[in-house]
């Protein structure tokens, strides 16, 4: 449950649930993040659910801190809001050319490149939060012999639709961006397509997510 | 419908520095990384479109800095320009100078020549009429990272033909009588990291002006000056942001967070620009200093209603 509300300037409310990152808490997030959404509340214009916060703005001209405040600690929350989640397979090509950091990793997790994405793919993932740039999924938790530090100095270009991993999460890079995580593949799926005027987002927060391998020439179909 | 619905539009001798078609924002979407966006300065935008007589919401030109050159092809229409901006029609070969803030006429071949802020940022186009352009989830509003919004997504580009469309009937002058004033004094509220910063160094985030770098775009504004120092963690687990949201990097220099920022971010935040200094802020140009100061929520909320009242009473005054 939330255990602290505070104002974030003058027209947002700083929902704390903790400190610690786990599921748990993060399910009570998106919990409140769905409930948020279908309440109608007067002035709300964005919700962030994050790993242990919600961030609720609001229109100053519509509302105040202290009105939202006590709607949102009032709320009754409807149990298992989270039946919309669903599980969703992303194929993901380790090709060479892809794998940025795979050589890197190696090293680095003393553990050569088929174990690590033998134990990659065998785990599914939850997904915490998207955002940042538009749609990126923040997913964990990694097996924690793949828990790598960050790159030193980011890449100023990241390809779109990369694969990356750094601690215990990873993520999928929905544009080309600038980026530390990392790399080592990449999906011939589009995680946000900005055609759809709808549900740009193929995963949302609290989607469960499975990668699964493919070749170079599975990855060339799929992209046709 | 009316025939030769596309017989209007502009073409883009030259695009501007930063020039993108806006509106009132996005909202609801910053849970899947989608910002805000909409016109940085929210009150200027709501005065060019009430000098067209425009519903608030239709889409308005932006432009920073140096703004665009366009070409006009069509019959007689209303246009305005707001901020502080130096701008001229070229009509047969002459220039003629207009002041911002009230209609005039554009003409056919007429060009019209935004040239450049003056010791601002942003400035607005409206027309009389409508720029037609692509909606993407209920906002017309350019984002350039998730290329989303009119334009598919960009900045205006040379060459290219703005059509236009539901050209209005000559309209009245609408002039509104407004000083862009400028401030240097940016008031905000402590934010929720505040105890990650030693005495001294809130001291000194207090006391001291910070340059606003080069590095400042409708993301966010990068601050040079004393480097304030974390006493507990550079990093935090990443949270929501919203505008106007100062966090403290890593190497201690503050950023603000703008219009198009990242929905997501794992800086400490040290405090929140009130939404009324907002419009202030973004025309603060890159080279000027800014100082800080800490109200607190009560006044922020009252300094707001002064602002609101503030705009509706130039846009009841308008002649």
């Amino acid at each position: 449950m939330i255990k602290n509300i505070s104002n974030l300037g003058d027209a947002a409310l700083y929902c704390d649930f903790g400190t610690e990152v786990n599921k748990e808490i993060n399910r009570n997030v998106i919990n409140y993040f769905n409930n948020l959404r279908e309440s109608n509340f007067l002035g709300i214009t964005n919700i962030t659910p994050s790993y242990n916060k919600l961030v609720i703005s609001f229109d100053l001209k519509l509302t105040s801190y202290a009105k939202l405040k006590k709607q949102v600690e009032n709320l009754e929350l409807k149990k298992n809001n989270n039946s919309k989640n669903n599980l969703i397979k992303i194929p993901v090509c380790c090709a060479e050319e892809f794998a940025l950091d795979i050589k890197r990793l190696q090293k680095l997790l003393k553990i050569n490149e088929a174990k690590i994405y033998e134990k990659f793919f065998s785990k599914n993932y939850y997904c915490y939060m998207t955002g940042f740039i538009a749609g990126m999924p923040f997913l964990g938790d990694m097996d924690k012999s793949l828990f790598a530090k960050r790159l030193e100095t980011p890449r100023v270009k990241v390809p779109k639709n990369s694969i990356g991993i750094t601690e215990q999460f990873c993520n999928i890079y929905t544009f080309e961006s600038p980026g530390g995580w990392n790399i080592i593949g990449k999906t011939p799926v589009d995680i946000f397509d900005n055609k759809k005027n709808t549900e740009p987002n193929l995963i949302n927060p609290g989607d469960t997510i499975s990668f699964y391998p493919i070749s170079k020439l599975e990855y060339e179909k799929k992209y046709e | 419908m009316k025939k030769n619905m596309n017989k209007n539009y502009f073409e883009v001798l030259r695009p501007g520095i930063n020039s993108t078609f806006q509106d009132n924002g996005r909202n609801n979407f910053y849970h899947i990384g989608i910002p805000f966006s909409g016109a940085m300065d929210n009150r200027n935008f709501l005065l060019a479109n009430t000098i067209s007589n425009n519903k608030i919401n239709n889409p308005v030109l932006e432009f920073a800095y140096q703004g665009p050159k366009l070409k006009y092809i069509g019959e007689n229409i209303s246009i305005n320009v707001t901020g502080d901006v130096n701008f001229k029609i070229i009509r047969k070969n002459k220039n003629l100078e207009f002041s911002c803030y009230e209609n005039i006429v554009l003409e056919n071949n007429d060009c019209l020549d935004i040239l450049s802020t003056n010791r601002s940022v942003y400035g607005y186009l409206s027309i009389g009429g409508t720029f037609e352009v692509d909606y993407y989830l209920n906002s017309c509003s350019t984002n350039t990272k998730a290329k989303i919004g009119a334009n598919s997504g960009e900045k205006l580009e040379i060459g290219q033909i703005i059509k236009l469309k539901n050209i209005k009937k000559i309209l009245p002058k609408n002039k509104i009588e407004y000083l862009n004033s400028k401030i240097e004094n940016i008031r905000i509220i402590k934010g929720p990291h505040f105890d990650y910063f030693s005495k001294n160094a809130i001291d000194s985030f207090f006391s001291n002006e910070f340059n606003v770098t080069k590095l400042s775009d409708r993301m966010g504004i990068r601050l040079k000056g004393p480097k304030i120092n974390n006493i507990k963690n550079t990093n935090i687990k990443s949270e929501g942001l919203v505008k106007g949201v100062i966090q403290i990097t890593a190497d201690g220099d503050p950023i603000i967070m703008l219009s198009d920022h990242g929905t997501i971010g794992g800086y400490p935040k040290i405090g929140v620009v009130i939404s009324a200094d907002y419009d202030k802020l973004v025309q603060i140009p890159p080279g000027s200093k800014i100082k800080f100061k800490e109200i607190n929520l009560k006044d922020a909320e009252t300094i707001f209603k002064l602002y609101e009242m503030e705009t509706q009473n130039l846009i009841s005054n308008i002649k």
